[in-house]
């Protein structure tokens, strides 16, 4: 038997729905299982990205300076790397912020809408950056799979191309806001 | 268009089949005829025709810049190609551009799954926007009683201002600004709900392509655009 796959996935600014809709191919994880091993993502419990992965799915647009970083190495250690999901493809609602100041997206949350303890957080929260983006504008992206969230029927029909070596034929199959 | 049944017929060729055209026809008219795809969005059958969204552009032999198909008249011999590589390329940008100059949440949008922009995305295969988005702030004008004009959806396709003007003649639609500050506006640039040429009669509303116009109370996904009235825009036309 031939060696399996690595597979990673990775949760940035998104609300997961991606990645439940990742866990709505139900029974058929078992034939993903057969070809690919999960050894990173929000699923399981390591908490090292992999030297080389084979396919890394990414859910969620680039909004924060810990994002960033993020998806940087990721894509330094992974062969293919498939942005799923509209906010990863098109930063969607994460990038409805856009138009406005960060501060002042910050002061909206924190101090108009807070009734205890108003202040805006400088510890643990990672800054954000000026705007939120889709991946492809901070680093390469092979595959785009838009959606919110991609039906599971779409997640596994990437997966499953992508695991046989062939880059998934998209058209027809989801769009934005899917 | 006013057609005379003695109107004499062009033969010419498009993507290499021979085809028949009645004269005056629009490359896009006979392209429909004949069962052949050009994507349109500021195309509506029955308004005239304003040539701005420049998705219709085809290839035609012996010019050395594209056309657009529905502003352009057949002519004997002429030989159209309507997709190629180049066009293609092109179609992509000007969709790229429509994507990035607004704010479209598709998601989140009250025409999720009823959208022209969308559908047009989906047939020229598009996966991702290729530039930068440009985020920028517009306004929602909700002053008027039963609709809402959300200029983050707005892709200045000006089907709107053509039919408040050329079918309820009411023109309370207009166009303000120039290029990427350009603006749809109301009379003289007052909210909507103070316009006092505004019949509300909601043509507007329904041949928009996107969720830029829609009725009050619509939530995401909700807004069905109705397009039954269309056909009679054009008999009325030819009366």
């Amino acid at each position: 038997m031939s060696k399996k796959a690595i597979m990673a996935t990775v949760w940035l600014d998104g609300c997961s729905g991606c990645h439940m809709s990742f866990l709505d191919i139900d029974e058929r994880i078992l034939q993903i299982a057969e070809k690919a091993d999960l050894v990173y993502s929000p699923l399981v419990d390591v908490k090292e990205f992999p030297e080389m992965a084979d396919v890394t799915l990414v859910e969620g647009a680039v909004s924060s300076e810990d994002d960033l970083k993020k998806i940087q190495k990721v894509r330094a250690h992974t062969k293919i790397l498939v942005s799923l999901g509209d906010c990863a493809v098109t930063a969607n609602v994460p990038g409805m912020r856009n138009p406005f100041k960060v501060q002042d997206v910050l002061d909206r949350a924190y101090i108009e809408n807070a009734d205890l303890n108003q202040h805006i957080p400088i510890k643990v929260i990672p800054p954000l950056l000026k705007t939120s983006v889709p991946v492809h504008q901070v680093v390469d992206v092979d595959v785009f799979v838009p959606g919110c969230p991609p039906h599971a029927d779409t997640i596994f029909f990437v997966l499953s191309e992508l695991l046989e070596g062939r880059i998934p034929d998209l058209t027809n199959v989801t769009r934005f806001g899917a | 268009m006013k057609r005379s049944s003695k109107a004499s017929i062009k033969t010419l060729k498009i993507d290499g089949i021979d085809v028949a055209a009645r004269e005056h026809e629009t490359i896009l008219e006979l392209a429909q005829e004949n069962g052949i795809f050009i994507p349109t969005l500021c195309h509506v059958e029955g308004l005239s025709e304003y040539g701005g969204c420049r998705l219709c552009m085809v290839e035609i032999k012996g010019s050395n810049r594209l056309l657009p198909a529905c502003m352009t008249t057949v002519e004997e011999g002429m030989e159209v190609v309507t997709n190629s590589e180049k066009l293609q390329s092109y179609r992509t940008m000007i969709m790229d551009m429509l994507f990035s100059e607004r704010n479209h949440i598709c998601s989140v949008c009250v025409s999720n799954g009823n959208c022209d922009l969308q559908y047009m995305s989906v047939k020229l295969g598009m996966t991702h926007i290729g530039v930068p988005y440009l985020n920028p702030s517009v306004p929602v004008d909700t002053s008027h009683d039963y609709f809402v004009m959300d200029h983050n959806r707005c892709i200045l396709c000006q089907r709107c201002v053509r039919v408040c003007g050329e079918v309820e003649w009411a023109a309370t639609k207009g166009v303000m600004g120039r290029g990427i500050n350009t603006r749809i506006i109301h009379d003289l640039n007052q909210p909507w709900g103070d316009s006092d040429t505004c019949t509300s009669c909601g043509k507007c509303v329904n041949i928009c392509p996107t969720g830029a116009l829609f009725e009050k109370g619509k939530s995401a996904g909700e807004m069905v655009k109705r397009r039954d009235w269309l056909p009679y825009l054009k008999l009325m036309h030819e009366d």
